[in-house]
Parts: C-alpha cells; structure tokens; sequence
C-alpha cells in the first residue's frame, strides 16, 4: 500500500484479491495525494463535504486497514448476535400463487457490512431485498431492521430511512437531478433538503452547478445511475438497498460506478444490502455473498470461502462461470 | 269571431303573457313542410314559435309531445294507430281517426286536431322498367316476384308492425335481400338500379322526380293515413287559443296540394319556410305583406354551394356556438366524473376491468336509440343532448386515465414507493404528471367524437350544426348538409388543435 490515501482506499476494495493485478491507471505509491488520483476522483470527497455521521468518516476511524467490518471471518449466523443486525431475516417466506419465492430464508446484515444476495432471476433474491423495507410483507418468519421488528413500524417512515437505489435509477422523468435527490430530504421535511442534495451530488461525482437543473432523459446512463445513488444517499440513511443498481451499464462504466459506490459506501460506514446476478459485482463490492436459488439459501460465506470452498454444485457451476474469478 | 281574429295578433290569450309555442317535426320533408305551415300560421296569429323540426323519429317525436316537451307536431293517424297503440289496421279512415283520437285522449291526455284533408300512406315504389317487364301492378304481383327482387327500406318501415313484417304477413312478400336505406339516399339507389323495391310515401316528390310506379294496395294493408296536428296535453290546457289557430288548417290540404307542394321542397329545391309561406297565403289564411316578407327572409335557392354557406354564415355561426356549448359542457362534466373515476379505480383494480367494460357498453348504444331513451326522463332539446354526449365522453377520458396512472414510468414509480412516498404523493408527484399526457389523449378523443355525435343532438332538438344536416338529409338538399357538415368538420379539427395544444402542454419534460 503506498502512500496515497485515495489509492489505499481502491486496494483495500481490492485487498483480498491479491492475485488480480491492480489495474494502474498512472496512480503509483509514491502518488502525491494533492494531485488528482484519476483511478478514483471521489474518495475522501464525504470528508470534505462533511458529510456522514460524524466521527465516523474514513479519516477519524483511524484507517479502515485490517479493521474493516466486513472482513470478518465466516461465523455461522447462529453465533452472531442477531440484536446488533442492521438488518435480519429469520426464516422468511413468502408466495406467489403456486410459487415460493422465498422458503424459510435467514439472513443478516451487520452495521457498516456490504452483502449481496446473488443468484438467477427468480432465485428470489430481490424479495428478500424488498421485505427489509416492506414493499413485501412475508408470508411467515421475521423480519428486524436496527433490531426492531419492522411489521412494527410504520412502512413508510421506514423506507424514508433506507436508500433505495432500482437498476434502472428509477428517478422521477418529469423532475430536475436537484429534485430527485432532494425527494428524501423533502419526505423527511428536512430544511436543509437542497444542501443536502448538492452534497450528494458531489459525492457521486456530479457537479451541482452543472447538474441540478438537467432532466433525467438528459443525462448518460452511467449519470443517471449516479443520480440515483446520491439520491439514496441523500438524505445520509445508514442503510441502503441496492437491486442490480448497475446491471444496465455499459462495461466501463459500470466498473467506475462500482469502485466509486465501493470508496464512498466504505468512507461513510453504510451497511448495504446489494442484489446482483454478477458474480464479479458480488466479489467486488461486497463482504459476504449470500448466493439464492428457487428461494432458499445456497451459501452464505465470505467472498475468499466461497471462491475457496463452493458448498453446493450450484455454487461451483456458478463460480465456473464467473471469468474474473480464478 | 271576425274580431277575435281581428284581435288575435295583438292579444293572443286574454292578456296573459304567453309562452312560445315549440312547434316540432319528424325528419321528412312532408313533416318539415306542415310544420312550418303550422309555425307561420301562429306566427301570423300573434304567438311565439319555437321550431325544432326534424326530430329523429316518430319514437321520439311522440314521446318529446307526450311529455310536453313540445307542443304540436303533425302525425298521421294510422301511425298512431299501429306504431304508437300497436294495435290492428283498419281499412275505413273515419273509424281510424275516431280510435286514435279517443285511445291518445285517453292514455296520453294528447289530442289529434281534425285532419288536415290528405292521406299520405305507404308507398311500395318500383322503376317504371320493372313494373313494365314484370308487368307489376299490385303488391300481389310484387308478391310473386318477390324472391328476385332486392328491397331498399328505411330503418323506421322495417321495424314497424304496420312497415315490412305487417306487409310480409299480408301478402307473403319474400325479397332477395333488404338493405336499410335511409330516406336521403333510397331514391338514389333504387333509380341507379343497386335495389328495386323502395318504400316511400305517396305524396312523395320523389315519385314524380325519379318516375317511379306506385304499386297499388290491393289487400288493404296499409291504414288509412291522414295528415293531422298532433297537439301535446300541455298545449291544450296552458295554450288553448294556440290549439284553435292551429284547426284553421284542418280540412284544407288536398292530396294533389301536397304533391305539388312536396315536388316543389324535394324536387325544386324550394325553401321549405317560402314554401309554407306561399301555401298560407294562398289559402287565405295570412296576408300578403306577411308572406312577402317570409319569402324574402328566405333568399335566393339557387345558388352554388360556397354562396350559399356564406349567406347563411350568421345561422351557421349561431349554430356552430351552440354546437360549442353542447360539446364542452358535456365534455367538462364527463371530465369530472371520468377523471376521478379513472384514479379511485387505479386504487381498486379489482373492480376496473368490469366498471370500464360497463362504461364501454355505453358507447356501443346507438347514439339514436341512448337519444331516445333519454325522452322520457329529460324530454328533448339541450339537457338530453347534453347527458347523451357525456355519456358517450365517459368511456375514452376513463379508460385512458386508468390505463396512464396504471401503466406510468413503472421503475419511477417503483422508486418513490420505496423512498417512502405516501400513495396519494405518488398519485400527486408521480403518477398523475406522468399519465397527464395519456389523460390528455382521452380527453382529446372525446372531444372530436364529440363533436361528431352532437350533429345527432339535432333529432332530439337540441340545436347545433346537426339542424342543417338533419334537414338537408329529409329534403335532400346537399348544400344544407354540407352548412352544417362543414363547419362540423371545421370544428372538430379547431377543437383537436387546441387540445393538441393542451396536451403539449401537459407532457412532462423527459
């Protein structure tokens, strides 16, 4: 690791896949950290806005080296303490008709943790997502967000207090960028919703004065996308869930997304829940992977135990297919 | 009595003030003709006329007169008799008039003045080259050749007891094929040879312009047909002075007058009210300087289609206002109901699909037949109109606003569900701006149909751009069609541009 702290930020997204040679975008270790780092514009940017909860920030931890919530290794989920679950899922299921979507599913996701939930369109994985903030109320089983069981909460407040971020970007066609991502912050009523917002923006790599007025069907997708992440993040949630938010970019752009999405989610201790078909995704940006299929578990193991030690066939024939993976 | 009609004009009814007398017609030429006999004879005589001719059909003639929604209208007493009693033809006219004038006296309290002194019965026309090589005469010989021959009738002769099914009953008619003909065009088609049997009536003028053969009854079936007034219960209790002008007339119109007369409307193309004006006068009944100065009002009849729009161009103008009037009160009142209507169903989809079809279902009504069922509980003229074009409105403005709230940008909708949105701020803040384009589209389909149908509002006297056309449709005028099918045209196109404006308006910046 050298002595550029925006670069350090790129290897510690990295850092478990030694064997993937760091792509050098012209940032050496002996990279001056007041020159641009180009690999990655936007680490340190919360910071400098302030944004986050403050005394959190990546500068004030003392360093995410060696420390990084995620990197814990595999426990069983049983061991774990289940009250301190940003959120948890305890055999959760749920119909459509003739079809289980979801059979008896438990997870948790723990403060400051990134876990995607993997697998085929139809494994189930985006109604797990969708009971966190109740877009879909299970059948049977529990579900907890901050310890709390959320068929006690109002489902409204609740989803105010999660980022939602949709594959498409989801934003409002007939609003400005600054509209869109003020829409938490205005839900909330919060005052200083269009500061926030301008935040936001510049958090995700757009600058307000050039954005905030544009229409969504005048950006790029890869903007959009970008739109809709400072959206979610706007009104600084400490849970964000994401469903297949990249899917529909472009190679080159998807990858800037998800190492931006990486730096900015590890600075501002965002505990994520993330569902993806992308096994490379899954490596890259989260802790554990939880990977589904026809509505049950198939393995819930850290990115290096589940490249190492497949569980199931499925698993394997999976990582088989997954090129970036060795 | 010479000094009560001396005195008439000036004070009609014994100093009260009286209200205007809504002399009505069915939409022929013969009825538009005796109506406006009967508007200028109480013209002459001091009463305000209020003239809605043409009215759809006998149905909704009598049933507008039978709820005092207009005042008189000349029948004929064999109509009566089977169409509005349904009961048995009689061959004997005196016993015909006595029936109808006691059974109408009696269910409807509506009275028949004494009978004008023609028939105009039935007709079964042939062209003069069938008659020949068929060597027809009588209905029984078109009997027997009935199955070789095609028959053009009007819609009113097929469905009546005393039109086609009586007449197949009474000799055994059988044709090769009966189209529906309207009156305006069955003439057209029986002399350009696409039918051979035509109904008509046998004052017709049509008769003598096409030199047609009236085949002869030799059964009897038809009734008697005499002309008479047919004056409202209303009229008779409120009005009875106006009744009494109007038996003037009784006794006075010969068969071979009429004739003439109607040769004159249909075949010359004579204006109807100069027509009437000459008849009156004629008969002694008003004074020459009256006439004159209807027969002036009327202007010239022989001109080109583009004189003619432009001479009428204050009439048409008034009539395109009205038009105007009956096409967006109906369309705004469809608007408030279909638009919340549209969004309380996107809530309950579960009921959507069968309250839309139902909805649907009005619009699939005749516009004609929704008219004439809206007689009995609104009478005629504007309130009718207006709920038959609002119903017709209901079904786009619905079906599109719940279609456009349902299916608007899904993903954006998605999104502000689960960034905590309330239902009704995602029906405000995103689905209604979204669909506001959708609703649009409805709203504007409404308004050119619209348009369209309140020409029909003119059958149930309603007014509008539909007056010229219905008129010109019974006397076979085209210049009259075309003042109001033109300007009608004009209008929708009008309206389409500024609610094409509207709904550009409306589109949300993408």
């Amino acid at each position: 690791m050298g002595g550029c702290k925006e670069c350090d930020l790129i290897r510690l997204a990295w850092w478990r896949y030694e064997e993937i040679p760091l792509r050098s975008n012209g940032c050496e270790p002996s990279h001056n950290p007041k020159s641009r780092c180009s690999f990655l514009q936007l680490a340190g940017t919360a910071e400098r806005l302030n944004f986050g909860r403050g005394g959190e920030g990546f500068a004030n931890s003392g360093g995410l080296r060696g420390k990084l919530p995620g990197t814990r290794q595999d426990t069983d989920l049983e061991e774990r303490d289940s009250a301190a679950a940003a959120l948890w899922a305890e055999h959760v299921s749920k119909r459509y008709g003739p079809v289980l979507a979801l059979d008896t599913v438990s997870i948790g996701v723990w403060p400051a943790e990134c876990v995607a939930l993997i697998g085929e369109s139809g494994s189930g994985k985006t109604t797990l997502l969708r009971c966190f903030n109740r877009l879909i109320v299970p059948d049977a089983g529990r579900v907890r967000v901050d310890g709390t069981d959320a068929a006690e909460l109002d489902a409204i407040a609740l989803r105010r207090r999660m980022g939602y971020v949709p594959q498409d970007g989801g934003l409002l066609p007939h609003w400005t960028v600054q509209r869109n991502v003020e829409l938490v912050p205005w839900l909330l009523r919060m005052t200083n919703a269009s500061e926030l917002a301008e935040r936001a923006l510049t958090l995700v790599g757009l600058e307000p004065a050039l954005f905030r007025g544009r229409a969504p069907g005048e950006l790029s997708g890869g903007e959009r996308q970008r739109v809709a992440v400072a959206r979610a993040l706007a009104a600084q949630p400490q849970v964000i869930l994401l469903d297949e938010p990249f899917g529909a970019l472009d190679a080159i752009t998807r990858a800037d997304l998800q190492i931006a999405f990486a730096a900015i989610r590890r600075e501002l201790r965002i505990t994520a829940l993330l569902v993806t078909h992308d096994l490379n995704e899954a490596f890259l940006l989260a802790d554990r992977i939880v990977v589904m299929r026809q509505g049950r578990v198939e393995q819930d193991a850290s990115p290096g135990q589940l490249r190492d030690a497949p569980a199931t066939d499925y698993v394997r024939r999976l990582l088989s297919r997954a090129p970036i993976v060795p | 009595m010479v000094i009560l009609t001396f005195l008439s004009p000036i004070v009609p009814a014994e100093g009260q003030k009286v209200r205007p007398i809504i002399v009505a017609s069915k939409p022929f030429g013969e009825s538009f003709l005796l109506a406006e006999m009967f508007a200028q004879l109480l013209e002459a005589r001091g009463f305000e006329v209020d003239r809605r001719l043409g009215l759809g059909a006998t149905e909704i003639a009598f049933n507008a007169l039978r709820t005092n929604a207009i005042d008189v209208y000349p029948e004929y007493t064999g109509t009566g008799l089977l169409a509005i009693l349904g009961q048995q033809p009689s061959a004997d006219p005196r016993e015909v008039y006595r029936e109808v004038s006691r059974e109408f006296g009696r269910r409807y309290g509506a009275r028949w003045l004494p009978p004008l002194g023609f028939q105009n019965t039935y007709a079964i026309a042939v062209r003069r080259t069938t008659a020949r090589d068929l060597r027809l005469v009588t209905l029984s010989d078109l009997a027997r050749n009935s199955r070789t021959l095609r028959a053009g009738l009007t819609p009113d002769f097929i469905g009546r007891a005393d039109g086609l099914p009586g007449l197949q009953k009474a000799y055994g008619l059988r044709f090769q094929s009966t189209r529906a003909l309207l009156p305006a065009v069955k003439y057209h088609a029986l002399a350009a040879g696409e039918v051979d049997v035509i109904d008509g009536y046998s004052t017709d003028g049509f008769i003598a312009r096409y030199d047609l053969v009236i085949l002869e009854d030799d059964r009897a079936f038809f009734p008697p047909y005499e002309a008479a007034a047919l004056v409202s219960p209303g009229l008779q209790r409120e009005v009875p002075a106006a009744t009494a002008t109007l038996t003037e007339l009784s006794g006075l119109l010969s068969e071979s007058a009429m004739r003439r007369l109607n040769r004159r409307i249909e075949v010359d193309g004579v204006p109807v009210a100069r027509v009437a004006a000459g008849q009156l006068l004629a008969l002694g009944l008003t004074s020459r300087a009256t006439a004159e100065s209807r027969i002036s009002a009327t202007g010239a009849s022989d001109r080109g289609v583009l004189s003619y729009l432009w001479g009428q161009r204050v009439t048409i103008f008034g009539l395109a206002l009205r038009h105007l009037l009956l096409v967006s009160v109906s369309l705004i009142a469809a608007i408030a109901v279909a638009l919340p209507l549209g969004l309380a169903l996107e809530r309950g989809r579960g009921a959507a699909e069968s309250v839309i079809r139902g909805v649907g279902v009005l619009q699939t009504l005749p516009s004609i037949a929704l008219l004439a069922f809206m007689i009995p509980l609104l009478g005629i003229g504007v309130i009718p109109a207006v709920v038959a074009l609002f119903l017709y409105s209901l079904y786009p403005i619905l079906r599109n606003t719940y279609t456009g709230v349902r299916d608007a940008a899904p993903a954006a909708v998605n999104a502000a569900w689960a960034l905590g949105m309330t239902p009704r701020q995602v029906l405000r803040y995103v689905r209604l701006p979204l669909a506001a384009p959708v609703i649009m589209a409805g709203i504007r389909t409404a308004a050119v149909l619209n348009v369209g149908t309140a020409t029909l509002a003119a059958f149930i006297g309603a007014g509008g751009l539909g007056d010229p056309i219905a008129a010109g449709l019974a006397l076979s005028d085209t210049r009259m069609i075309l003042s109001g099918a033109l300007p009608a045209a004009l209008l929708a196109l009008m309206v389409d541009g500024v609610l094409g404006v509207c709904e550009r308006a409306a589109t949300p910046r993408r």
